[in-house]
Protein backbone atom coordinates (compact mmCIF):
# COMPACT_ATOMS: atom_id res chain seq x y z
CA UNK A 1 0.00 0.00 0.00
CA UNK A 2 1.41 3.36 -1.08
CA UNK A 3 0.79 6.18 1.37
CA UNK A 4 0.92 8.98 -1.20
CA UNK A 5 -1.56 7.25 -3.51
CA UNK A 6 -3.92 6.38 -0.68
CA UNK A 7 -3.85 9.90 0.74
CA UNK A 8 -4.38 11.39 -2.71
CA UNK A 9 -7.33 9.16 -3.59
CA UNK A 10 -8.97 9.67 -0.22
CA UNK A 11 -8.82 13.43 -0.63
CA UNK A 12 -10.04 13.17 -4.22
CA UNK A 13 -13.03 11.21 -2.96
CA UNK A 14 -13.94 14.15 -0.75
CA UNK A 15 -13.47 16.51 -3.70
CA UNK A 16 -15.86 14.45 -5.80
CA UNK A 17 -18.40 14.55 -3.02
CA UNK A 18 -18.41 18.36 -2.89
CA UNK A 19 -19.51 18.30 -6.52
CA UNK A 20 -22.92 17.04 -5.46
CA UNK A 21 -23.78 20.07 -3.31
CA UNK A 22 -22.13 22.17 -6.01
CA UNK A 23 -24.47 20.71 -8.57
CA UNK A 24 -27.35 21.30 -6.16
CA UNK A 25 -26.58 25.03 -5.97
CA UNK A 26 -25.94 25.27 -9.71
CA UNK A 27 -29.37 23.82 -10.47
CA UNK A 28 -31.01 25.63 -7.56
CA UNK A 29 -29.90 29.03 -8.80
CA UNK A 30 -30.90 28.26 -12.38
CA UNK A 31 -34.39 27.23 -11.47
CA UNK A 32 -37.37 29.13 -10.17
CA UNK A 33 -37.48 30.76 -6.78
CA UNK A 34 -40.46 28.74 -5.66
CA UNK A 35 -38.64 25.47 -6.39
CA UNK A 36 -35.15 26.23 -5.11
CA UNK A 37 -35.24 24.09 -1.97
CA UNK A 38 -36.63 21.20 -3.99
CA UNK A 39 -33.99 21.59 -6.69
CA UNK A 40 -31.25 21.49 -4.06
CA UNK A 41 -32.93 18.63 -2.23
CA UNK A 42 -32.96 16.47 -5.35
CA UNK A 43 -29.17 16.45 -5.18
CA UNK A 44 -28.84 16.38 -1.42
CA UNK A 45 -30.93 13.29 -0.92
CA UNK A 46 -28.70 11.47 -3.39
CA UNK A 47 -25.92 11.82 -0.85
CA UNK A 48 -27.88 9.70 1.59
CA UNK A 49 -29.31 7.23 -0.90
CA UNK A 50 -26.16 6.96 -2.99
CA UNK A 51 -23.81 6.26 -0.12
CA UNK A 52 -26.19 3.88 1.63
CA UNK A 53 -26.96 1.86 -1.48
CA UNK A 54 -23.33 1.75 -2.53
CA UNK A 55 -22.23 0.37 0.78
CA UNK A 56 -25.01 -2.19 0.84
CA UNK A 57 -24.96 -3.54 -2.70
CA UNK A 58 -23.68 -0.99 -5.18
CA UNK A 59 -19.96 -1.53 -4.86
CA UNK A 60 -20.46 -5.24 -5.12
CA UNK A 61 -22.58 -5.01 -8.25
CA UNK A 62 -20.24 -2.53 -9.92
CA UNK A 63 -16.88 -4.01 -9.06
CA UNK A 64 -17.56 -7.55 -7.96
CA UNK A 65 -16.58 -10.56 -10.04
CA UNK A 66 -17.85 -10.28 -13.58
CA UNK A 67 -21.05 -11.96 -14.74
CA UNK A 68 -21.57 -11.98 -18.49
CA UNK A 69 -19.66 -8.74 -18.96
CA UNK A 70 -22.71 -6.89 -17.68
CA UNK A 71 -22.76 -6.87 -13.91
CA UNK A 72 -20.73 -7.79 -10.85
CA UNK A 73 -21.76 -10.09 -8.05
CA UNK A 74 -22.84 -10.06 -4.43
CA UNK A 75 -19.56 -10.99 -2.80
CA UNK A 76 -19.13 -7.54 -1.25
CA UNK A 77 -22.67 -7.23 0.09
CA UNK A 78 -22.67 -4.76 3.02
CA UNK A 79 -18.99 -4.18 2.18
CA UNK A 80 -18.23 -7.63 3.52
CA UNK A 81 -14.57 -8.48 3.00
CA UNK A 82 -13.68 -5.20 1.32
CA UNK A 83 -11.12 -4.29 3.92
CA UNK A 84 -9.23 -7.55 3.51
CA UNK A 85 -9.58 -8.21 -0.21
CA UNK A 86 -6.90 -7.52 -2.76
CA UNK A 87 -7.33 -4.36 -4.83
CA UNK A 88 -7.05 -5.36 -8.47
CA UNK A 89 -8.40 -2.08 -9.77
CA UNK A 90 -5.88 0.19 -8.05
CA UNK A 91 -3.06 -1.97 -6.70
CA UNK A 92 -1.31 0.71 -4.66
CA UNK A 93 -4.31 1.71 -2.54
CA UNK A 94 -6.62 -0.27 -0.26
CA UNK A 95 -9.75 -1.61 -1.95
CA UNK A 96 -11.87 0.38 0.47
CA UNK A 97 -10.23 3.62 -0.67
CA UNK A 98 -11.09 2.72 -4.26
CA UNK A 99 -14.62 1.86 -3.17
CA UNK A 100 -15.04 5.18 -1.36
CA UNK A 101 -13.74 7.11 -4.35
CA UNK A 102 -16.09 5.31 -6.71
CA UNK A 103 -18.94 5.78 -4.26
CA UNK A 104 -18.90 9.53 -4.78
CA UNK A 105 -19.47 9.02 -8.49
CA UNK A 106 -22.50 6.91 -7.70
CA UNK A 107 -23.77 9.80 -5.56
CA UNK A 108 -23.52 12.55 -8.14
CA UNK A 109 -24.73 10.66 -11.20
CA UNK A 110 -28.42 10.35 -10.23
CA UNK A 111 -28.35 13.93 -8.97
CA UNK A 112 -27.59 15.09 -12.52
CA UNK A 113 -30.88 13.67 -13.77
CA UNK A 114 -32.81 15.99 -11.51
CA UNK A 115 -31.86 18.93 -13.69
CA UNK A 116 -34.27 18.00 -16.42
CA UNK A 117 -37.28 17.22 -14.29
CA UNK A 118 -37.07 20.31 -12.11
CA UNK A 119 -40.31 21.88 -11.04
CA UNK A 120 -42.75 19.08 -11.66
CA UNK A 121 -41.62 15.69 -10.33
CA UNK A 122 -43.08 14.29 -7.15
CA UNK A 123 -40.26 13.92 -4.66
CA UNK A 124 -41.44 10.50 -3.52
CA UNK A 125 -41.40 9.33 -7.13
CA UNK A 126 -37.89 10.71 -7.67
CA UNK A 127 -36.68 8.98 -4.53
CA UNK A 128 -37.81 5.56 -5.70
CA UNK A 129 -36.66 6.31 -9.21
CA UNK A 130 -33.11 7.02 -8.04
CA UNK A 131 -33.04 3.79 -6.04
CA UNK A 132 -34.17 1.73 -9.03
CA UNK A 133 -32.10 3.64 -11.60
CA UNK A 134 -28.92 3.08 -9.62
CA UNK A 135 -29.56 -0.65 -9.70
CA UNK A 136 -30.78 -0.90 -13.29
CA UNK A 137 -28.55 1.63 -15.07
CA UNK A 138 -25.68 2.98 -13.01
CA UNK A 139 -24.18 -0.16 -11.46
CA UNK A 140 -24.29 -2.13 -14.75
CA UNK A 141 -22.76 0.72 -16.78
CA UNK A 142 -20.09 1.34 -14.15
CA UNK A 143 -19.30 -2.34 -14.24
CA UNK A 144 -19.21 -2.45 -18.01
CA UNK A 145 -16.84 0.51 -18.29
CA UNK A 146 -14.69 0.30 -15.16
CA UNK A 147 -15.42 -3.05 -13.57
CA UNK A 148 -13.92 -5.06 -16.39
CA UNK A 149 -17.16 -5.61 -18.22
CA UNK A 150 -18.21 -5.55 -21.84
CA UNK A 151 -17.53 -1.93 -22.75
CA UNK A 152 -14.00 -2.12 -21.43
CA UNK A 153 -13.48 -5.41 -23.28
CA UNK A 154 -14.31 -3.86 -26.66
CA UNK A 155 -11.59 -1.31 -26.08
CA UNK A 156 -13.63 1.80 -25.41
CA UNK A 157 -12.12 4.18 -22.88
CA UNK A 158 -13.62 6.48 -20.29
CA UNK A 159 -11.15 7.94 -17.86
CA UNK A 160 -13.35 9.65 -15.30
CA UNK A 161 -16.91 8.91 -16.27
CA UNK A 162 -18.04 10.59 -19.47
CA UNK A 163 -20.08 7.48 -20.27
CA UNK A 164 -20.77 6.21 -16.81
CA UNK A 165 -21.79 9.52 -15.32
CA UNK A 166 -22.70 12.06 -17.95
CA UNK A 167 -24.11 10.18 -20.91
CA UNK A 168 -26.08 7.78 -18.75
CA UNK A 169 -27.59 10.52 -16.60
CA UNK A 170 -28.01 13.02 -19.42
CA UNK A 171 -29.91 10.63 -21.67
CA UNK A 172 -31.95 9.32 -18.74
CA UNK A 173 -32.79 12.92 -17.94
CA UNK A 174 -34.08 13.46 -21.46
CA UNK A 175 -36.24 10.36 -21.37
CA UNK A 176 -37.63 11.18 -17.95
CA UNK A 177 -38.46 14.76 -18.86
CA UNK A 178 -40.32 13.53 -21.93
CA UNK A 179 -42.27 11.07 -19.80
CA UNK A 180 -43.15 13.75 -17.27
CA UNK A 181 -44.22 16.33 -19.80
CA UNK A 182 -43.56 20.02 -19.87
CA UNK A 183 -44.00 22.44 -17.04
CA UNK A 184 -47.15 24.56 -16.92
CA UNK A 185 -46.71 27.71 -18.90
CA UNK A 186 -43.57 26.40 -20.57
CA UNK A 187 -44.11 28.32 -23.78
CA UNK A 188 -44.36 31.67 -22.06
CA UNK A 189 -41.92 31.34 -19.21
CA UNK A 190 -39.19 28.92 -20.13
CA UNK A 191 -36.31 30.36 -18.14
CA UNK A 192 -36.24 31.91 -14.72
CA UNK A 193 -32.72 32.11 -13.35
CA UNK A 194 -33.68 33.31 -9.93
CA UNK A 195 -30.32 33.46 -8.19
CA UNK A 196 -27.29 34.17 -10.34
CA UNK A 197 -24.68 34.16 -7.55
CA UNK A 198 -25.92 30.74 -6.44
CA UNK A 199 -25.28 29.44 -9.96
CA UNK A 200 -21.75 30.82 -9.77
CA UNK A 201 -21.14 29.24 -6.36
CA UNK A 202 -22.38 25.95 -7.71
CA UNK A 203 -20.11 26.16 -10.73
CA UNK A 204 -17.18 27.04 -8.47
CA UNK A 205 -17.71 24.00 -6.25
CA UNK A 206 -18.18 21.81 -9.30
CA UNK A 207 -14.93 23.10 -10.81
CA UNK A 208 -13.01 22.61 -7.57
CA UNK A 209 -14.36 19.13 -7.02
CA UNK A 210 -13.91 18.12 -10.64
CA UNK A 211 -10.16 18.20 -10.22
CA UNK A 212 -10.64 15.34 -7.79
CA UNK A 213 -13.10 13.67 -10.17
CA UNK A 214 -10.63 13.71 -13.07
CA UNK A 215 -7.19 13.64 -11.49
CA UNK A 216 -8.25 11.07 -8.90
CA UNK A 217 -9.36 8.73 -11.65
CA UNK A 218 -5.68 8.03 -12.24
CA UNK A 219 -6.07 6.06 -8.99
CA UNK A 220 -2.54 7.05 -7.97
CA UNK A 221 -0.54 10.19 -7.25
CA UNK A 222 1.43 10.07 -10.47
CA UNK A 223 2.12 11.95 -13.71
CA UNK A 224 -1.11 10.70 -15.22
CA UNK A 225 -3.07 12.32 -12.42
CA UNK A 226 -1.22 15.57 -13.02
CA UNK A 227 -1.89 15.28 -16.74
CA UNK A 228 -5.59 14.80 -16.06
CA UNK A 229 -5.52 17.83 -13.76
CA UNK A 230 -3.99 19.92 -16.54
CA UNK A 231 -6.38 18.83 -19.28
CA UNK A 232 -9.27 19.48 -16.90
CA UNK A 233 -8.12 23.04 -16.21
CA UNK A 234 -7.52 23.79 -19.88
CA UNK A 235 -10.82 22.39 -21.08
CA UNK A 236 -12.80 24.24 -18.42
CA UNK A 237 -11.10 27.51 -19.30
CA UNK A 238 -11.51 27.07 -23.06
CA UNK A 239 -15.17 26.22 -22.65
CA UNK A 240 -15.85 29.18 -20.37
CA UNK A 241 -14.26 31.61 -22.81
CA UNK A 242 -16.04 29.97 -25.71
CA UNK A 243 -19.45 30.35 -24.07
CA UNK A 244 -18.72 33.96 -23.18
CA UNK A 245 -17.90 34.60 -26.85
CA UNK A 246 -21.13 32.91 -27.90
CA UNK A 247 -23.07 35.08 -25.49
CA UNK A 248 -21.50 38.18 -26.98
CA UNK A 249 -22.28 37.06 -30.54
CA UNK A 250 -25.87 36.10 -29.84
CA UNK A 251 -27.09 38.64 -27.36
CA UNK A 252 -24.40 41.24 -27.02
CA UNK A 253 -23.10 40.71 -23.50
CA UNK A 254 -21.17 37.92 -21.72
CA UNK A 255 -23.27 36.64 -18.85
CA UNK A 256 -22.25 35.14 -15.53
CA UNK A 257 -24.75 32.32 -16.00
CA UNK A 258 -23.19 31.64 -19.38
CA UNK A 259 -19.66 31.68 -18.02
CA UNK A 260 -20.65 29.30 -15.21
CA UNK A 261 -22.37 27.01 -17.68
CA UNK A 262 -19.38 27.07 -20.00
CA UNK A 263 -17.08 25.96 -17.19
CA UNK A 264 -19.31 23.01 -16.36
CA UNK A 265 -19.61 21.99 -20.00
CA UNK A 266 -15.86 22.04 -20.52
CA UNK A 267 -15.47 19.84 -17.46
CA UNK A 268 -18.08 17.40 -18.73
CA UNK A 269 -16.50 17.17 -22.15
CA UNK A 270 -12.98 16.52 -20.92
CA UNK A 271 -14.11 13.88 -18.41
CA UNK A 272 -13.84 10.79 -20.64
CA UNK A 273 -10.51 11.81 -22.14
CA UNK A 274 -8.67 13.75 -19.43
CA UNK A 275 -6.11 11.02 -18.89
CA UNK A 276 -5.81 10.07 -22.55
CA UNK A 277 -5.64 13.21 -24.70
CA UNK A 278 -2.68 15.57 -25.11
CA UNK A 279 -2.84 19.00 -23.46
CA UNK A 280 -3.36 20.76 -26.79
CA UNK A 281 -6.39 18.63 -27.53
CA UNK A 282 -7.95 19.83 -24.29
CA UNK A 283 -8.21 23.32 -25.77
CA UNK A 284 -10.09 21.97 -28.75
CA UNK A 285 -12.35 19.73 -26.68
CA UNK A 286 -13.29 22.51 -24.28
CA UNK A 287 -13.76 25.22 -26.88
CA UNK A 288 -15.89 23.08 -29.18
CA UNK A 289 -18.00 21.60 -26.38
CA UNK A 290 -19.46 24.97 -25.49
CA UNK A 291 -20.44 25.58 -29.09
CA UNK A 292 -22.08 22.19 -29.44
CA UNK A 293 -23.97 22.47 -26.16
CA UNK A 294 -25.00 26.08 -26.79
CA UNK A 295 -26.55 24.89 -30.02
CA UNK A 296 -28.23 21.99 -28.25
CA UNK A 297 -29.63 24.19 -25.52
CA UNK A 298 -30.85 27.07 -27.63
CA UNK A 299 -31.78 25.59 -30.99
CA UNK A 300 -32.35 21.85 -30.64
CA UNK A 301 -34.29 22.07 -27.41
CA UNK A 302 -36.66 24.64 -28.87
CA UNK A 303 -37.07 22.72 -32.10
CA UNK A 304 -38.00 19.45 -30.44
CA UNK A 305 -39.88 21.10 -27.66
CA UNK A 306 -38.77 18.92 -24.75
CA UNK A 307 -38.68 20.65 -21.39
CA UNK A 308 -35.20 19.84 -20.14
CA UNK A 309 -35.66 22.42 -17.43
CA UNK A 310 -32.09 22.98 -16.34
CA UNK A 311 -30.36 21.42 -19.35
CA UNK A 312 -29.24 18.15 -17.85
CA UNK A 313 -29.35 16.57 -21.30
CA UNK A 314 -28.16 19.67 -23.13
CA UNK A 315 -25.07 20.04 -20.97
CA UNK A 316 -24.26 16.64 -19.53
CA UNK A 317 -25.75 14.35 -22.12
CA UNK A 318 -24.57 16.20 -25.19
CA UNK A 319 -21.33 17.28 -23.51
CA UNK A 320 -20.58 13.71 -22.50
CA UNK A 321 -21.34 12.36 -25.96
CA UNK A 322 -19.20 15.02 -27.63
CA UNK A 323 -16.37 14.41 -25.18
CA UNK A 324 -16.57 10.67 -25.74
CA UNK A 325 -16.38 11.12 -29.50
CA UNK A 326 -13.45 13.53 -29.29
CA UNK A 327 -11.69 11.11 -26.94
CA UNK A 328 -11.88 8.66 -29.81
CA UNK A 329 -10.20 11.30 -31.96
CA UNK A 330 -7.45 12.60 -29.70
CA UNK A 331 -6.53 9.75 -27.36
CA UNK A 332 -2.85 8.96 -27.50
CA UNK A 333 -0.75 6.08 -26.26
CA UNK A 334 1.98 8.64 -25.77
CA UNK A 335 -0.08 10.14 -22.97
CA UNK A 336 -1.40 6.87 -21.53
CA UNK A 337 0.09 3.58 -22.73
CA UNK A 338 -2.72 1.59 -21.16
CA UNK A 339 -5.08 2.16 -24.09
CA UNK A 340 -5.38 -0.37 -26.88
CA UNK A 341 -5.35 1.99 -29.88
CA UNK A 342 -4.58 5.58 -30.71
CA UNK A 343 -7.29 8.02 -31.65
CA UNK A 344 -8.38 9.11 -35.11
CA UNK A 345 -6.05 12.12 -35.11
CA UNK A 346 -3.11 9.74 -34.80
CA UNK A 347 -4.16 7.58 -37.69
CA UNK A 348 -6.12 4.71 -36.10
CA UNK A 349 -9.90 4.30 -36.49
CA UNK A 350 -10.41 1.36 -34.07
CA UNK A 351 -10.71 3.43 -30.93
CA UNK A 352 -13.07 5.88 -32.61
CA UNK A 353 -15.41 3.07 -33.57
CA UNK A 354 -15.20 1.54 -30.11
CA UNK A 355 -16.08 4.90 -28.59
CA UNK A 356 -19.08 5.29 -30.86
CA UNK A 357 -20.22 1.77 -30.02
CA UNK A 358 -19.86 2.40 -26.29
CA UNK A 359 -21.78 5.66 -26.54
CA UNK A 360 -24.62 4.05 -28.44
CA UNK A 361 -24.81 1.12 -26.04
CA UNK A 362 -24.82 3.43 -23.04
CA UNK A 363 -27.58 5.51 -24.61
CA UNK A 364 -29.69 2.44 -25.25
CA UNK A 365 -29.22 1.17 -21.70
CA UNK A 366 -30.09 4.59 -20.32
CA UNK A 367 -33.25 4.87 -22.40
CA UNK A 368 -34.52 1.39 -21.68
CA UNK A 369 -33.51 1.49 -18.04
CA UNK A 370 -35.15 4.85 -17.45
CA UNK A 371 -38.42 3.78 -19.04
CA UNK A 372 -38.46 0.61 -16.97
CA UNK A 373 -37.67 2.42 -13.72
CA UNK A 374 -40.18 5.18 -14.35
CA UNK A 375 -42.93 2.71 -15.18
CA UNK A 376 -42.19 0.74 -12.01
CA UNK A 377 -42.25 3.90 -9.92
CA UNK A 378 -45.51 4.85 -11.61
CA UNK A 379 -47.05 1.79 -9.97
CA UNK A 380 -46.32 3.27 -6.55
CA UNK A 381 -47.32 6.89 -7.11
CA UNK A 382 -47.76 9.36 -9.98
CA UNK A 383 -44.49 10.76 -11.29
CA UNK A 384 -45.76 14.28 -11.66
CA UNK A 385 -47.07 16.64 -9.00
CA UNK A 386 -50.63 17.91 -9.19
CA UNK A 387 -51.25 21.11 -11.10
CA UNK A 388 -51.91 23.07 -7.94
CA UNK A 389 -48.72 21.78 -6.32
CA UNK A 390 -46.77 22.84 -9.37
CA UNK A 391 -48.24 26.33 -9.27
CA UNK A 392 -47.65 26.80 -5.57
CA UNK A 393 -44.11 25.54 -5.97
CA UNK A 394 -42.41 22.34 -4.98
CA UNK A 395 -40.70 23.86 -1.96
CA UNK A 396 -44.04 24.22 -0.25
CA UNK A 397 -45.86 21.28 -1.77
CA UNK A 398 -43.13 18.65 -1.46
CA UNK A 399 -41.12 19.85 1.52
CA UNK A 400 -43.23 22.36 3.41
CA UNK A 401 -40.34 24.81 3.34
CA UNK A 402 -40.01 28.39 2.17
CA UNK A 403 -36.50 29.02 0.93
CA UNK A 404 -36.37 32.77 1.48
CA UNK A 405 -38.44 35.13 3.62
CA UNK A 406 -40.48 37.45 1.43
CA UNK A 407 -38.38 40.17 -0.10
CA UNK A 408 -39.44 42.99 2.16
CA UNK A 409 -38.39 41.08 5.22
CA UNK A 410 -41.65 39.75 6.58
CA UNK A 411 -40.70 36.28 7.86
CA UNK A 412 -43.59 33.95 7.35
CA UNK B 1 -55.13 66.28 1.48
CA UNK B 2 -53.59 64.73 -1.59
CA UNK B 3 -51.62 61.56 -2.14
CA UNK B 4 -48.97 61.57 -4.85
CA UNK B 5 -48.10 58.08 -6.01
CA UNK B 6 -45.10 57.90 -8.33
CA UNK B 7 -43.82 54.74 -10.01
CA UNK B 8 -40.31 55.42 -11.21
CA UNK B 9 -37.21 53.56 -12.41
CA UNK B 10 -35.14 51.73 -9.81
CA UNK B 11 -32.08 53.84 -10.59
CA UNK B 12 -34.06 57.03 -9.94
CA UNK B 13 -34.64 56.12 -6.29
CA UNK B 14 -31.89 58.26 -4.74
CA UNK B 15 -32.50 61.25 -7.02
CA UNK B 16 -36.24 61.37 -6.38
CA UNK B 17 -35.75 60.97 -2.64
CA UNK B 18 -33.27 63.84 -2.60
CA UNK B 19 -35.52 66.02 -4.77
CA UNK B 20 -38.44 65.52 -2.36
CA UNK B 21 -36.23 66.31 0.65
CA UNK B 22 -35.01 69.45 -1.16
CA UNK B 23 -38.57 70.83 -1.42
CA UNK B 24 -39.10 70.18 2.32
CA UNK B 25 -41.36 67.17 1.94
CA UNK B 26 -41.15 64.85 4.91
CA UNK B 27 -43.09 61.65 5.09
CA UNK B 28 -42.38 59.32 2.19
CA UNK B 29 -43.10 55.61 1.75
CA UNK B 30 -41.03 53.68 -0.77
CA UNK B 31 -41.80 50.20 -1.97
CA UNK B 32 -40.40 47.80 -4.57
CA UNK B 33 -42.92 46.87 -7.21
CA UNK B 34 -43.11 45.04 -10.52
CA UNK B 35 -45.03 46.45 -13.40
CA UNK B 36 -45.48 47.03 -17.07
CA UNK B 37 -46.78 49.74 -19.29
CA UNK B 38 -48.01 49.63 -22.85
CA UNK B 39 -44.68 48.30 -24.12
CA UNK B 40 -45.11 44.98 -22.22
CA UNK B 41 -41.56 44.42 -21.09
CA UNK B 42 -38.53 43.35 -23.05
CA UNK B 43 -36.72 40.34 -24.51
CA UNK B 44 -34.41 38.58 -22.09
CA UNK B 45 -31.76 36.03 -23.08
CA UNK B 46 -30.60 33.13 -20.93
CA UNK B 47 -28.06 30.65 -22.32
CA UNK B 48 -29.07 31.45 -25.85
CA UNK B 49 -32.79 31.14 -25.30
CA UNK B 50 -34.97 34.21 -25.48
CA UNK B 51 -38.04 34.86 -23.41
CA UNK B 52 -40.18 37.93 -22.90
CA UNK B 53 -40.10 39.47 -19.44
CA UNK B 54 -43.37 41.31 -19.09
CA UNK B 55 -43.00 42.66 -15.56
CA UNK B 56 -40.10 44.97 -14.78
CA UNK B 57 -38.93 46.02 -11.34
CA UNK B 58 -39.77 49.60 -10.42
CA UNK B 59 -39.84 51.74 -7.29
CA UNK B 60 -43.00 53.34 -5.95
CA UNK B 61 -43.05 56.54 -3.89
CA UNK B 62 -46.10 57.49 -1.89
CA UNK B 63 -46.29 61.00 -0.42
CA UNK B 64 -49.29 62.56 1.31
CA UNK B 65 -49.38 66.39 1.27
CA UNK B 66 -51.83 68.94 2.60
CA UNK B 67 -52.79 70.97 -0.50
CA UNK B 68 -53.07 70.69 -4.27
CA UNK B 69 -50.29 73.26 -4.53
CA UNK B 70 -47.95 70.97 -2.57
CA UNK B 71 -48.96 68.02 -4.75
CA UNK B 72 -48.04 70.07 -7.76
CA UNK B 73 -44.62 70.89 -6.26
CA UNK B 74 -44.00 67.19 -5.60
CA UNK B 75 -44.99 66.17 -9.10
CA UNK B 76 -42.73 68.78 -10.65
CA UNK B 77 -39.82 67.70 -8.45
CA UNK B 78 -40.27 64.03 -9.25
CA UNK B 79 -40.65 64.60 -12.97
CA UNK B 80 -37.68 66.92 -13.02
CA UNK B 81 -35.25 64.39 -11.57
CA UNK B 82 -36.52 61.12 -12.96
CA UNK B 83 -37.38 62.02 -16.53
CA UNK B 84 -34.83 60.48 -18.87
CA UNK B 85 -36.86 60.63 -22.06
CA UNK B 86 -36.76 56.85 -22.60
CA UNK B 87 -39.63 54.39 -22.44
CA UNK B 88 -40.03 53.13 -18.88
CA UNK B 89 -39.70 56.43 -16.98
CA UNK B 90 -42.91 55.66 -15.08
CA UNK B 91 -46.16 57.25 -14.05
CA UNK B 92 -47.50 59.56 -11.34
CA UNK B 93 -51.04 59.34 -9.96
CA UNK B 94 -52.66 61.81 -7.65
CA UNK B 95 -55.57 61.05 -5.34
CA UNK B 96 -57.58 62.99 -2.87
CA UNK B 97 -57.40 61.58 0.63
CA UNK B 98 -60.23 62.09 3.07
CA UNK B 99 -58.61 61.02 6.31
CA UNK B 100 -55.13 60.82 7.85
CA UNK B 101 -54.14 59.79 11.39
CA UNK B 102 -50.83 59.99 13.28
CA UNK B 103 -50.67 56.78 15.25
CA UNK B 104 -48.38 58.07 18.00
CA UNK B 105 -50.61 60.96 19.12
CA UNK B 106 -53.97 60.24 17.52
CA UNK B 107 -53.98 63.58 15.64
CA UNK B 108 -56.17 63.67 12.57
CA UNK B 109 -56.36 65.59 9.34
CA UNK B 110 -53.71 68.01 8.12
CA UNK B 111 -52.15 68.11 11.61
CA UNK B 112 -51.34 64.42 11.20
CA UNK B 113 -49.11 65.00 8.20
CA UNK B 114 -47.38 68.12 9.46
CA UNK B 115 -44.51 68.02 11.97
CA UNK B 116 -46.02 66.80 15.23
CA UNK B 117 -45.39 67.56 18.92
CA UNK B 118 -41.89 66.60 20.12
CA UNK B 119 -41.48 63.22 21.79
CA UNK B 120 -41.59 63.29 25.59
CA UNK B 121 -38.54 61.92 27.43
CA UNK B 122 -40.29 59.88 30.11
CA UNK B 123 -39.83 56.49 28.43
CA UNK B 124 -36.07 56.75 27.88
Amino acid sequence: MNAADTGFITICAALVLIMTPGLAFFYGGLGRRKNVANNIMTSFFCIGVGIAMWCIVGFSLSFGADHGGVIGGFEYLFMNGVETAEDTFAPTIPLLAFAMFQMMFAVITPALIAGSIAGRMRFKALFFFVVLWSLVVYYPVAHMVWGGGFLAQIGSIDFAGGNVVHISSGVSALVLCKMLGRREGYESVSYRVHNVPLVAIGAALLLFGWFGFNAGSALAANELAVHAFATTAIAAAAAELSWMLLDVFTCGKPTLVGASTGIVIGLVAITPGCGYVPLGAAFIIGFSASIVCFFAVSVIKKKFGYDDALDAFGCHGIGGIWGGILTGVFASQGVNPAIRWNGLAFGDWHLFVAQLAAIVITIVIAIVGTIVCAKLVGLICPLRVSERDERVGLDISQHGERAYPSFNGLDD
Amino acid sequence: MFKVEAIVREEALEDVKQALFDIEVRGITVSQVMGCGTQMGYMHYVRGSASTMTMLPKVKFEVVVSTAEWADKCIKAICGTSRSGRVGDGKIFCYEIDRAVRIRTGEEGVAAIQPGPPETDEDE
